[in-house]
């Protein structure tokens, strides 16, 4: 086990070590602390301008995606969860199969659509996707919990005279929050870290994504490993920062999808 | 046990309007285009107006022609190869890792757990770059032969016979948290009482996992092959990272994520044509191989509750 954790922290060490050396000293210093710590890598790739426009940009869809994947989701979760009939039962198997199935395979057709869209090179393309992508567990995750919650509580509800949007509002949504955060991180990841869309979409230079933005810096920096690294370091940043202040949540998210409680 | 269905729960009609927006979405940008990529496999051309139909002459195309039958099988053959790396290593040591970390004597445990997961919150982009510069010998050679490390400076990434390899290690090495994570949430759910039992005749350690918890999160490990076995083949990013969209070295690393890209999308190199009819094609054999694999593996390993 403490073998896996140096094999682990190892290369994550060097990643951020180096990124703070000159060029030339990574090549005879590989695996030590820099003699001269070297901010300079830093500030020249956050200030050619780029970068934090791939961020801005990450940060829009991602967030955006969230929002609305766990809004739709949450709207279909209870129907599902109050609806008992075949037809219910129909669609939501429909909705897991998504779980499974790559959305990737159908990226030509996607293509087409996007472009015939409109949409093709502005970041709005990847919303919509991500929000397919995202359903199924949303789905999946949501109905479960709906489903915990006692039907009795409802039905005092709609005595008193409330509508089932009331209902679903006041009182299911905020049992439920617990499972809506599961859903966000479990989402967060592969959005956030999603280079395929992004690559077949998006050639526009002020709309790539953080990730895409790094294949381009890579490229650009080629051999100044010690700048390469910095611009690892900076996108990976962002969601290592988050898993580790909310690591059990995290860890929970992730698991929520193949193991039933 | 099933509740009373009274006169004001609301019928179907009302829960469409719920389920409308998900199944716009859903539908449009899912379930669609992978249907209808099925068929566009049947055509040639890259846009509506240049496609006709060609029948079957993609797939023959694929299987007959020289240049496309050795990348396809290329591809295909070394997509297995990494599944197999992956589920052997992967899976195996993620396995060993959460009983590990499922020991009631283990301490230090959340630390071990927080550190196994963080590879798995970077981008696979970053960690294939990051590791192409840590197995480049020109980087880190003359330090390893000072620290009499020489025989591993080797060009790990360039030579035919390692690159994959190394490549399906690199994918372990990131997505080891999954599998380890997930398996130590099946184990916990293991009831109390059937280990107990278990101790009380007397089983060791390795009787009581082989024999109690290894079949009770069967459905765990089900899942987790599954998931393995998709996402392998359509692993592309750490391939795009550590080597180029064409599987450097001549092809050794290319998998079928990588192969459809080319296709479909970007167009072999050199040309920079995709042809989207073929693209579909290939699209549509994995989608049926994906299908022949995770049907059966799940009627196998998922039990009813």
């Amino acid at each position: 086990m403490v073998i896996w954790c140096c094999i682990v922290l190892f290369p994550i060490w060097v990643l951020l070590i180096n990124s703070f050396k000159t060029r030339l000293t990574i090549y005879t210093n590989p695996f030590w602390i820099p003699r001269r710590w070297n901010f300079d890598n830093y500030r020249s790739v956050l200030r050619e301008g780029d970068f934090l426009t791939y961020f801005k940009n990450s940060l829009i869809v991602v967030l955006l995606s969230l929002l609305l994947v766990l809004i739709i989701s949450s709207f279909a979760a209870f129907a599902l969860s109050n609806w008992r009939g075949k037809t219910s039962h129909g669609l939501y198997l429909f909705f897991i199969a998504g779980m499974m199935l790559p959305i990737k395979i159908a990226s030509i057709k996607l293509l087409e659509l996007v472009r015939s869209l409109g949409l093709l090179n502005t970041i709005w393309s990847l919303v919509p996707i991500y929000i397919a992508m995202g359903l199924p567990i949303g789905v999946f995750v949501l109905t479960e919990f709906f489903r915990e919650v006692p039907h009795e509580l409802t039905e005092a509800a709609i005595i008193d005279g409330s509508t089932y949007f009331r209902v679903f509002v006041t009182i299911m949504l905020p049992l439920v929050r617990p499972a809506l955060a599961t859903v966000a991180i479990y989402n967060l990841i592969p959005f956030w870290n999603d280079l395929w869309f992004p690559l077949i979409f998006i050639n526009e230079e002020s709309q790539k994504t953080l990730l895409l933005g790094v294949t381009r810096l890579f490229g650009q920096y080629q051999t100044d490993w010690s700048k390469v690294l910095a611009v690892l370091t900076l996108s990976a940043i962002p969601v290592l920062v988050l898993y580790l202040s909310m690591s059990k949540q995290f860890i929970k998210g992730v698991t929520a999808g193949a193991v039933k409680g | 046990m099933p509740k009373q269905r009274n006169s004001i729960t609301p019928k179907g009609r009302y829960w469409i309007l719920y389920l409308l927006p998900a199944l716009f979405f859903y539908v449009i940008f899912m379930a669609w285009p992978l249907l209808d990529s099925l068929r566009l496999g049947f055509f040639t051309g890259n846009t509506p107006a240049t496609r006709s139909f060609i029948g079957f002459g993609n797939y023959v195309k694929l299987f007959t022609d020289e240049t496309s039958r050795t990348r396809y099988w290329g591809a295909f053959g070394h997509t297995w190869y990494f599944f197999l790396i992956n589920m052997v290593a992967q899976n195996c040591l993620g396995m060993l890792f959460a009983v590990i970390l499922t020991n009631p004597t283990m301490k230090g445990r959340e630390f071990y757990q927080t550190v196994v997961f963080i590879p798995t919150t970077f981008a696979v982009l970053v960690t294939g770059y990051l590791w192409k510069l840590l197995l480049n010998p020109v980087w880190c050679g003359d330090t390893l032969v000072r620290m009499h490390l020489g025989f591993l400076a080797r060009p790990w990434l360039g030579d035919q016979s390692t690159a994959l390899t190394c490549v399906a290690l690199i994918s372990c090495w990131q997505w080891m948290g999954i599998p380890t994570m997930m398996f130590v949430a099946a184990l916990r759910n293991i009831p109390e009482d059937c280990i107990e039992a278990a101790d009380i005749e007397g089983a060791n350690a390795w009787q009581t996992f082989w024999y109690v918890k290894y079949p009770m999160i069967l459905p765990v490990v089900g899942m987790i092959t599954i998931l393995t076995f998709v996402n392998n083949f359509n692993a592309f990013d750490v391939v795009f990272a550590t080597e180029n969209v064409n599987g450097a070295p001549s092809y050794a690393t290319d998998l079928i994520g990588t192969l459809f890209y080319r296709i479909g999308i970007a167009g072999q190199h050199p040309i920079g044509i995709p042809d989207a009819g073929m693209g579909a094609a290939i699209a549509t054999i994995t989608f049926f191989v994906l299908m022949a694999g995770v049907v059966p593996m799940l009627k196998y390993t998922q039990r009813e509750a």
